[in-house]
């Protein structure tokens, strides 16, 4: 685990805002943290980024008691972003970097790697005034990850870029996945949680009501229903239930109980099969499912 | 530590580098030499003197000869008032003395005509010329020798002489003492508005363009907080230490041309004087004092600037918590010529040792002398607000910064300071 966190606890005079939260976040995953407007997600990532301090409960990062030291493990980019406007692309990229503790020669080098790969070696001495709100994300993102930090939390990374763009980030994302690095996904837009997710944790109103591994979660949820391709016709098909029917396709429910094996050798004797597929709620389902109700 | 001294850089190199920043700098030094320059090159009058023909009815006061850089009067016989008017074509006024005996009389009845507004300097001028003449006939009058009057004139001039407690003997010389009493202390209060008025719109910047957030994800507010303070307070010593060498240069440049003309326009003594009490005036203490006193001002008040930009959205907000920083400083304002005509009262006393006032008004009795006992208790004191200040603002401003979006108000600050 990168992180740990157990019972934390976190007010704003009378409100509370994090009630006796507790999460796991694996090395090398995505970890989605989702939540409706006010649930407290901010003020948890304040509290992993070291912004604020919780009122009671513990961090673990990486093993260790989280500590000051850890914040250059760390590099976080807010759901709003800024630069300042009067400075110069590279100088600005080279203070944030300075700032999360690299020295400036390395900072350099790092930053003039990362500035090819995106094609943006020209903007290095543009004022952040000059630039276009997409281009001004880029050049954050890539502020963000260029100490190279264990744990990366984003609020809603692919804010504000256009598809091409945002495509660029989610590769980059899964690249820094892939070479082992964590990362924090803050975002309300479930595609995004289900396309790159392994983990997630939902909040609501300070407490972590659902938290785990998507498909575990998905587990969890999923309502036993199958879509079904056939040829033929259905007829007698015992305990199942039959939710939909158009002409070679329907949608069955189950009891629980039935693994997918019977289900099938119950079908198998009424039609031919083509195809048996078991429907997962999507993660947008849940979120409605938890939060709505 | 490091990162400290990281930001100190972005935030000093950042502002030092501006174009504002370095023609300010260079320029108001030559605009306060170009000053007393361009005064006595407008008091050099390069005019042709004005022509006044005086019209007199008056026997005892007939036409009388006068003739000085601004004037000339000349003669002119004419019957009656009605007449004058022709004559302002060839003269620049022409005066009519009546034919009133009586001085009393006469004093008032004496006019002046004239094509345009003549300018008051003129006039002056010439009533000056005609009250000596109606004096001269007052004492004739009252059988009083004039030459006799003009020899019993003598003029009174009090050697200042400080004596300190090592029995050394100063010359002392109040109009400097009072001259550099008032520009210290204008000069620390204008340097307090403008480097705490920056300092506010630093971090209202910082927290409107959000980088405020990615910024405290590395370091503590604080540590930005006082960074941004000293990074700006250094601004303001190099701006100082400029203003000094080139005021130094300008001075020696120009100090030439001053006393030439200070010394032609008649008062060599003056300037003698004048030159004698600068190099008596202190300037290693003053200026000591003068940058301990701008700090100490500057990182109480600075503090505070920076608490009020973290808790409003955009300057325009910033009018209601303005109000308790700008009183005390606006009332160091308007004390600065009372204390520096009364630099022992008791008012003087306390307003150089209360916190809110004394940078400005303890530079104001410097220059006076001020006992060594009292100037310890007003840094004492400065030291211990400035810290109490700083810790104050640095409670609201880390609460202030991530505060988006909400008016605040003075009940909500007061939380924030109560929070752990």
């Amino acid at each position: 685990m990168i992180l740990i966190a157990n019972n934390i606890h976190k007010t704003y005079g009378q409100h509370s805002v994090l009630d006796d939260v507790c999460l796991k976040i694996p090395r090398s995953t995505i970890f989605g943290l989702l939540g409706p407007n006010g649930a407290g997600k901010t003020t948890l990532i304040r509290i992993l980024t070291q912004i604020t301090a919780p009122d009671s409960g513990d961090l673990y990062f990486d093993g260790v008691k989280f500590n000051k030291n850890h914040i250059y493990q760390i590099g976080y980019l807010p759901e709003e972003r800024g630069l300042y406007k009067k400075m110069k692309v590279g100088e600005q990229c080279l203070y944030l970097a300075q700032l999360k503790g690299l020295n400036k020669k390395k900072a350099k080098y790092l930053l003039l790697e990362k500035f090819r790969q995106f094609d943006i070696i020209k903007w290095w001495d543009k004022k952040i005034e000059e630039l276009s709100k997409g281009m001004a994300q880029k050049v954050q993102f890539i502020s963000t990850i260029i100490h190279q930090p264990k744990l990366l939390i984003f609020d809603e990374p692919f804010s504000g870029f256009d598809p091409i763009n945002a495509e660029a980030i989610k590769r980059e994302i899964i690249t820094l996945k892939n070479n082992g690095t964590s990362i924090i996904l803050s975002t309300h837009r479930m595609e995004s949680v289900e396309e790159l997710c392994d983990h997630i944790a939902l909040l609501d109103n300070g407490k972590c009501i659902l938290n785990g591994e998507i498909n575990q979660i998905k587990q969890q949820y999923k309502s036993h229903t199958y879509s079904i391709k056939f040829e033929g016709t259905i007829n007698n098909l015992k305990d199942l239930e039959l939710v939909e029917v158009k002409k070679n396709s329907a949608i069955i429910k189950a009891k629980a109980h039935y693994t997918s094996n019977e289900i099938i050798s119950i079908l198998a004797k009424e039609v031919s099969l083509i195809e048996f597929k078991e429907d997962f709620p999507s993660i947008n389902d849940i979120f409605i499912k938890n939060i709505g109700a | 530590m490091k990162k400290v001294f990281i930001i100190i850089r972005r935030e000093y190199l950042s502002r030092v580098k501006k174009k504002s920043f370095i023609l300010m700098t260079l320029l108001t030094p030559l605009l306060f030499i170009s000053i007393p320059v361009i005064t006595t090159l407008l008091s050099t009058n390069t005019e042709e003197s004005n022509n006044i023909a005086i019209v007199s009815h008056n026997k005892i006061l007939s036409f009388f000869q006068e003739e000085n850089e601004y004037l000339k009067f000349l003669p002119l016989e004419i019957e009656n008032k009605i007449q004058i008017e022709p004559y302002l074509e060839t003269f620049d006024a022409v005066v009519y003395i009546p034919s009133t005996e009586n001085v009393e009389d006469l004093s008032s009845s004496i006019e002046i005509f004239s094509k345009k507004q003549l300018s008051l300097q003129l006039i002056n001028n010439i009533e000056f010329h005609i009250q000596d003449k109606l004096k001269t006939l007052k004492l004739t009058q009252f059988n009083i020798d004039p030459n006799l009057l003009s020899k019993a004139e003598i003029k009174v001039n009090i050697q200042d002489i400080i004596i300190n407690e090592k029995g050394q003997k100063t010359e002392g010389n109040s109009e400097v003492s009072y001259v550099i009493a008032l520009l210290s202390g204008f000069l620390i209060y204008i340097f307090i508005f403008m480097y705490g008025a920056m300092i506010m719109r630093s971090v209202i910047e910082e927290k409107t363009n959000r980088i405020v957030e990615v910024i405290i994800s590395s370091v503590q507010p604080f540590q930005l907080m006082i960074s941004k303070i000293i990074g700006v307070a250094l601004v303001g010593l190099t701006q100082f230490l400029i203003w000094i060498i080139l005021g130094f240069i300008l001075f020696a440049l120009t100090q030439n041309f001053l006393i030439g003309n200070l010394s032609d326009s008649g008062n060599p003594e003056l300037i003698g004087n004048l030159l004698y009490s600068i190099d008596g005036v202190p300037f290693v203490k003053l200026i000591t004092a003068f940058v301990f006193f701008f700090l100490g001002g500057y990182l109480l008040y600075g503090s505070l600037f920076a608490a009020i930009g973290s808790v409003v959205d955009q300057e325009t907000d910033t009018q209601q918590f303005m109000l308790p920083l700008t009183i005390p400083l606006i009332i160091s304002f308007i004390f600065v010529q009372i204390v520096a005509d009364n630099p022992d009262s008791t008012v003087s006393h306390f307003l150089s040792i209360f916190p809110l006032t004394s940078p400005i008004l303890m530079m104001v009795r410097i220059p006076f002398g001020v006992e060594w006992i009292e100037l310890i208790a007003s840094i004492m004191v400065l030291i211990f607000s400035f810290i109490f200040t700083t810790w104050l603002a640095a409670k609201i401003y880390r609460t202030g910064i991530l505060m988006y979006g909400k008016k605040v108000n003075y009940k909500e600050v007061w939380k924030w300071i109560k929070f752990k």
